[in-house]
């Protein structure tokens, strides 16, 4: 389906290793497999998030209780906690995809760390700027230096240079391991983030949902979850059309300066 | 005393600003992958 001379840098590199985890990488470096696995999946990610998305916000809007001291201001938690989450995996997916093009080379590796850039940088800017429209009511203002929210500040312009970095990279032509080593230096702000409101004085409460518990009601716990859970499938979704659009661009652009040389 | 401020204008706003961008982004990501390959079949057709 897709000529390996049109993309030699993605077929060059597979079975590099012996072990296990690079064997089963590499068995998805293909990217004719990976566009017969990407192409139902899409829209498939993008429908169902959406779809999970629309029925937690109306449950956030019309039919979770007002909470004690929060009051209604507690309804922006819906979209506030996840596009914080997502802000956060985002980056995360960045390192990870970044460790495995430096050390195994995985051939959509670069693609993957590109793909949840655009994404990320959405999810920490929408964070930001509702986190803002709760403080307001809730604080009585819209934004403080403290530590959760200034390190939030700098993820979404470590996205930005980010984008603005692999994007250079790929019009001049130069090596993917220059982004990878900005991806994963980046990754250093993520537990600081996380840990802030532990380690210094904060307006921005404690983590109240944790792999140990949750210290939520119900009704908030369980919209808050599916909220969480619908944007993360459209996050998912977005990506991997991010994904398809940058292996197009590839391939176009490699076919197209074949035929150059040809002629 | 400062008065409260009424909280919906903020939890309308938060909810707008939040579905707007999301469907936005997944909108423009779509018509671009799109985009993209309609393009590689172009230059695979050529």
């Amino acid at each position: 389906m897709f000529p390996s001379a049109s993309l030699p840098r993605l077929s060059a590199r597979q079975g590099c290793s012996n072990a296990a985890l690079p064997q089963i990488m590499h068995a998805f470096a293909n990217p004719a497999r990976f566009l017969r696995i990407a192409r139902p999946l899409t829209p498939v990610l993008l429908l169902s998030g959406m779809a999970i998305t629309a029925a937690a916000l109306v449950y956030g809007l019309f039919y979770a209780p007002a909470e004690q001291l929060q009051g209604e201001t507690v309804r922006i938690l819906f979209i506030h906690v996840p596009t914080a989450w997502l802000g956060m995996a985002g980056w995360s997916a960045i390192a990870v995809a970044s460790l495995v093009e430096l050390v195994w080379r995985h051939p959509l590796a670069a693609l993957a760390a590109r793909g949840s850039a655009v994404p990320g940088a959405v999810f920490a800017a929408l964070c930001l700027a509702s986190g803002s429209l709760w403080g307001r009511p809730a604080w009585g203002t819209w934004w403080v230096w403290d530590g959760r929210l200034t390190s939030m500040l700098v993820l979404l312009f470590l996205y930005l240079g980010y984008i603005a970095l692999a994007g250079a990279v790929q019009r001049e032509g130069g090596s993917n391991r220059i982004p990878a080593i900005f991806g994963l230096v980046g990754a250093i702000n993520i537990p600081i983030i996380h840990y802030s409101v532990i380690w210094w004085n904060s307006l921005h409460q404690p983590p109240s949902l944790g792999w140990g518990g949750s210290s939520m009601a119900g009704p908030f716990l369980w919209g808050l979850l599916a909220s969480s859970l619908g944007f993360t499938l459209i996050f998912a979704g977005v990506v991997l059309a991010r994904m398809r659009a940058l292996l197009a661009d590839i391939q176009a652009e490699a076919r197209l300066r074949r035929r150059a040389m040809e002629a | 005393m400062r008065e409260a401020l009424d909280p919906w204008p903020f939890v309308i706003g938060a909810y707008a600003l939040g579905i707007g961008a999301t469907l936005a982004l997944a909108l423009w990501s779509w018509l671009a992958m799109r985009r993209a390959e309609r393009r590689r079949e172009e230059a695979r057709a050529r």
